[in-house]
This record gives structure tokens, sequence and C-alpha cells, in this order.
């Protein structure tokens, strides 16, 4: 267990040396996810008064279209090297790697998460400060939800054709309970009266959700990538 | 199998040709009338999509853990049978839905689970058409989530609200109707296996052309 760990940790460690170097990543997908928001105020936000209930779901959206992003170019980087199969080729367990990648990921949606709050919050009038402990329980099992399905078919996709269209293609479908349960729960939470039993409520189907899928991902990962 | 093959068939078709008969023959529901009859194609047709996605899901699981090109064979199948069976659905239903609520389509929790169900496996075909080589797995990794998922959507979407008749309608049937609702389930139960056992045998055949040109070649 200490040797999954110390794998898992040297993983993440890794990929953020490698992209603390080139901040490509990083910087490219939190620019695309402030675009996004931005599109959508310029739709959504009529004589400076934005939609009701809007914010919630433009949040879960742009974390959605910056997280394949991201996803995709993590995983064009390793190809692009051929580092992936060094990786795969390392004298350590195969859901190891899987959680360490996860990791990086999570840390990366972080960030773009923590620009897209404000902004939310000031082009959209959303109260985030209203319930921060249930709007971060929200955002972080819904971010493991949506990030241990993506990282898994991602992985998986590197030796693929086609690879940028069908990550998109695979992961929307599934992820979609990750959404409408993110949306609903932030929408509960960013309402004038908080409803925290409902967020409550959703915050649990995330948890179950993350447990289900990433239980999953673990136990395929290894004879999903072996050739 | 070649030698199943006719005879099912044969029944298939004959059943198939029965049916209509026996769905006009039915009593009319009280309230819907006419519009009701969609039912007896609409419901074995949802029926066999839900089943199908498990035939496939447990399938690309086994061919996952035990590298059986076989149980391979018999996704790609089940997975095709899914999206034909779900196009029954999603059409029939809207068609149904127009008379009973007035509109053609309503995000409720049934309706929302089968078209993501139906998508999931789209997706599923276009990976395995699309992806490339060594897109199978993927492919089944695809089928084993989408499985996985379909509790999920159906329970948060449960919760917004839910208007579609619930499947204890089924028990509830008057005689007239009963009997011609299941002998439209056993219809196209049959024409299900049919259909798979079908296309598995294409897969299998395809796969025998394709041994044979490698063993030309050596």
């Amino acid at each position: 267990m200490r040797q999954f760990l110390r794998v898992a940790w040297v993983v993440m460690r890794k990929d953020l040396t490698v992209e603390m170097r080139s901040r490509e990543i990083v910087y490219t997908t939190v620019f695309f996810a402030a675009s996004c928001v931005l599109v959508f105020a310029f739709a959504l936000v009529r004589e400076g008064r934005p939609l009701e209930d809007a914010a919630a779901g433009i949040l879960w959206i742009s974390i959605a279209f910056a997280g394949t992003l991201g996803l995709g170019r993590t995983f064009e980087r390793e190809r692009h090297t051929e580092t992936l199969r060094a990786l795969m080729l390392a004298p350590s367990d195969r859901p190891a790697i899987y959680v360490g990648k996860l990791l990086g990921i999570l840390a990366l949606l972080a960030v773009v998460e923590a620009v897209l709050l404000p902004m939310i919050g000031v082009l959209f009038h959303a109260p985030v400060m209203a319930s921060p402990g249930w709007l971060l329980a929200l955002l972080f099992t819904g971010t493991v939800g949506f990030a241990s399905v993506g990282t898994l078919f991602a992985a998986m996709l590197v030796r693929a054709r086609s690879r940028d269209v069908l990550l998109p293609v695979l992961l929307y479908p599934i992820t979609i309970p990750v959404i409408i349960a993110g949306v609903r729960g932030t929408a509960a939470i960013l309402q004038s009266a908080p409803d925290e039993p409902m967020a409550r409520f959703w915050a649990a189907l995330l948890l179950f959700f993350d447990v289900v899928f990433v239980t999953l991902s673990l136990w395929t990962f290894e004879p999903l990538m072996t050739e | 199998m070649s030698r199943v093959f006719a005879p099912l068939a044969f029944v298939v078709m004959a059943l198939f040709a029965v049916a209509p008969i026996i769905v006009s023959n039915a009593p009319y529901e009280q309230t819907m009338g006419l519009v009701q009859k969609v039912f007896y194609y609409h419901v074995p047709s949802a029926m066999l999509m839900f089943i199908s996605a498990f035939v496939c899901g447990i399938a690309s699981a086994v061919f996952l853990f035990k590298r059986s090109a076989a149980a391979d064979r018999v996704a790609v199948a089940a997975g095709e049978l899914v999206v034909l069976f779900g196009i029954v659905v999603l059409v029939t239903g809207p068609l149904w839905a127009r008379k009973a609520w007035g509109v053609w389509w309503e995000w409720d929790a049934r309706l929302t689970s089968s078209l993501l169900l139906w998508m999931i496996f789209l997706a599923y075909l276009l990976v395995r058409r699309y992806g490339g080589p060594g897109s199978e797995k993927l492919a089944g990794a695809m089928a084993l989530f989408g499985m996985a998922n379909v509790p999920f959507v159906y329970v948060s979407v449960n919760y917004w609200r839910t208007i579609h008749p619930k499947t204890s309608v089924v028990m509830t049937l008057g005689p007239g109707m009963r009997s011609a609702f299941w002998f439209c389930a056993v219809s196209f139960g049959m024409l299900y296996v049919l259909l798979l056992t079908l296309r598995r045998r294409l897969e299998d055949q395809q796969a025998q052309v394709e041994r044979l040109y490698l063993a030309l070649d050596d």
C-alpha cells in the first residue's frame, strides 16, 4: 500500500514538474475556461441581468470543456515524447500510475476552478460565498467523478486514431450524471435561499458515482493498458 | 447454428405476420384509444434495448478480463442491437407522448436514461468504427462503463420528476391486452435472439476469413 501511494505520488510530481517548467497546459486551459464563461456571459446576460440559475450550468460546462482540453493535452504530451510506454514499463503497479495521473489532472482542474468561481460570481451575480463548504464538496466530488473516467479514457485513447474527437464522444455521455448532479446541486446552493439538504443529496450521489467509477477504473486500467 | 437458424427465422416471420392482427384485435384502452397500441411495440423494444446493453456490457467485461475474442464478437452484435432497438423506442415513444402528454419530448427519468443509454452505445459503435487498431478494448471499456452508468442516470433524473408510466403497468393490463402484449414481447425477444446470432455469426466468419488470409501470407 505504501509502495502504491509512493508511485502515485511520484507520477503526480513528475507531471507537475514538467508542467511547472512550461506552464503550457495550465495557462491554455485556464484561458480557454475563462473564454468559455465570457462566451456564455455574452449569450445569457441581457441588460446586465443574468438568466436565473444560469451560473451553475455555466460553471460545470466550463469545467467539462476545460477538463476535456486538459486531459487531451496531458496525454498528448506523453504520446509525443513516447513516455507513456516508458511509464507502463516501469516495475510498479499499473493502477498506481493511473492514480498518479488522476491526481495531476485534479490539480490542474483545481486551478481552473479557482479562476472560474470568482468569474461566475462577478459576471452572473452568483453568491459563491453563501455556503462555501457545500460548494467545495460538490466541486470536489464532481471533479473527481469527471476526471476519474476522463483519465482512463484519455490514457486508452493515446493509441487510437482521431483521439481528439473520440475523447469528448466517449466522455460526455458517461459523465452526464456528474453534470446533472453538479449543476442541480450547485444551483441549489447558488439560489437566493441556499437549499442545503438538496446539495447534500447531490453531493452524496456524486460521492457514490466517484466510488463506483474510481473502482471500475482501477480494476480495468491494467487489462486496458496491456497491449 | 445454421440448423437452428432457418426454423427460427421462419417462426419469427410468422410471429411478426400475426402480430398486427393480434394488436388490432386487442381491446382499446379507455383514455388513450388507438394511440395506446404503440405500447405493444414500444415496451418490448425498450426491454430488449436494456437487456442488450447488459449483454454487451457483460460480454465486454469477459473480453477485457479473459481476453476472449468470442466474447468481443457477442459484444459487437449486442452493441449494434442496442442502437437498433433504441431507434424503435425513441421513435415510437414520442408518437405516444405527443398524444398523451401533448409534447414530443419530456426530460423525464425513463426518457433521459434511454436516450443516454442509446448515445453511449452509439459512441461505442463510433469508437469501434473510427478508433483504429486496438479500439476493441476501448469500446469494451465504454460498454462496461455505460452499463454501470445506467442506475446513476436513472436516479439523477428521477429526482427531478417523472411522468412516464411505471413498469408495473404491465402487470395491471386487462386480459385481452395482456395476451397481445406478451405475444409481442415473445416475438421481439425471438427477433432479438435471431439478429444476435446472425450478427455474431457474421463476426465469426469475418474473423475466420482474416485468419485464413494471414495463414496464406505466412
